[in-house]
């Protein structure tokens, strides 16, 4: 029951891209059209878990042990790095379909601040290991989902009439902070 | 010589303002602008991780091999996040508290790299520099502000402190019978409040 609780509370009521504002560069930058806005959500599930996963490991039983917490920052952001570059070799090598599939979304995600934010969190709240591993897929799932959702927004305002100083970014802002305000609903729910 | 280091210092202030004119550093710009306090505390915050990176990177550019650039750029940028950490924790306690996560996410700020890559690791010491406190300075500025428009609406009144020092208190500024407009403090404010300053700026035209 409480791993339902936490999954529900981190894609909805604590919606990372609208609710925490991490990760927005991406939010803005690949949902103009549905496809890649679903490639990146992919993208992101996929490196989330396993980065959530593995920096909790390091930190639990490497930093601490050794008294290294200030090292998180450097720490988390090498083991993300590697990470992806990992994944990225794995992926052309025995899953080719996938990777591409994922294509140029895998490398932008090193320097996607929701993966590194969703793992500074996971050290913040506490969480034990099934919790990260629960709350990064759920932050995740998340990400994903507001992403889909905007894009399709978007392509429709495409075919709107926007005031010239509107267009473009202006007018992406506005909608994503609607955007937020409905997601604003959920909360009280957990 | 002179002159074109004052142009690299004052194009971050205006020309290429970076949450606006860029569009880069947006999760702590919509992040931590509930108030001006926070807005100025992680506009220095983010200028002095960007001044000593862009020094440091400038100095190495002609040992860090450009294979390995990127990573390299990354260490010495996460290195001053730790430095400005540890120091925010020994200061200015209560601030590093309400930035919470945006502190040790300076180190995936598309601005501090971004700047490292396209200025520091081509140019010299001197004028990279001036391109580091310009860029921080305006996207300090742009915080600044944009947290100055949230806090007003959304409390009626300024109040807060820079770093601990330079207190500064306006409250009721629009009089007592105004009732503060608490969508502007909140997640939605922001992105809205972000949208129509990036409106506003395209209004003006640059020359």
């Amino acid at each position: 029951m409480e791993y339902i609780e936490l999954i529900i509370a981190t894609i909805f009521v604590n919606n990372i891209l609208l609710a925490q504002f991490l990760g927005n560069c991406p939010f803005l930058g690949t949902s103009k059209k549905m496809e890649t806005a679903a490639g990146m959500g992919m993208a992101v599930i996929f490196v989330l878990v396993m980065a959530g996963v593995m920096t909790w490991i390091i930190y639990e039983w490497l930093l601490v042990p050794y008294k290294l917490e200030f090292l998180r920052t450097i720490a988390f952001i090498l083991v993300i790095a590697s990470l992806v570059q990992f994944v990225e070799m794995f992926l052309k090598k025995s899953i080719p379909a996938l990777y591409a599939g994922l294509g140029i979304f895998l490398p932008l995600i090193t320097t996607n601040c929701a993966v590194f934010g969703v793992c500074v969190l996971n050290i913040d709240k506490e969480y034990n290991f099934l919790q990260s591993l629960v709350a990064s897929f759920g932050y995740a799932a998340g990400f994903g989902l507001a992403l889909v959702l905007f894009a399709g927004v978007r392509e429709r305002i495409l075919l709107a009439r926007v005031p010239k100083p509107l267009q473009d970014t202006s007018i992406a802002l506005v909608t994503a902070g609607i955007f937020s305000l409905s997601f604003y609903a959920f909360r009280g729910m957990v | 010589m002179a002159k074109s280091l004052v142009a690299e210092f004052t194009k971050g202030l205006w020309k290429e303002v970076p949450p606006f004119r860029l569009v880069l550093g947006l999760c702590p710009t919509l992040g931590v602008t509930t108030s001006m306090k926070n807005g100025i505390g992680m506009g220095l915050a983010t200028t002095f991780v960007l001044v000593c990176s862009n020094i440091l990177v400038a100095l190495l550019r002609k040992v860090i091999p450009s294979k390995v650039r990127i990573a390299c750029f990354i260490i010495i940028i996460a290195t001053f996040v730790i430095v400005v950490e540890q120091l925010m924790q020994a200061y200015a306690y209560t601030l590093f508290i309400d930035l919470g996560v945006f502190i040790p996410l300076i180190v995936v700020n598309c601005i501090v790299l971004g700047r490292a890559e396209a200025f520091a690791s081509k140019n010299g010491v001197v004028f990279s520099t001036a391109d580091g406190l310009g860029i921080g300075i305006g996207y300090t500025c742009a915080l600044a502000v944009l947290g100055a428009i949230r806090e007003l609406l959304g409390t009626g009144g300024l109040k807060g402190d820079v770093f601990g020092l330079l207190p500064y208190s306006f409250p009721n500024l629009f009089g007592a019978s105004f009732e503060p407009f608490g969508f502007a403090v909140q997640a939605p404010g922001a992105f809205v409040a972000l949208g129509l300053m990036l409106c506003a700026m395209n209004l003006i035209p640059s020359k």
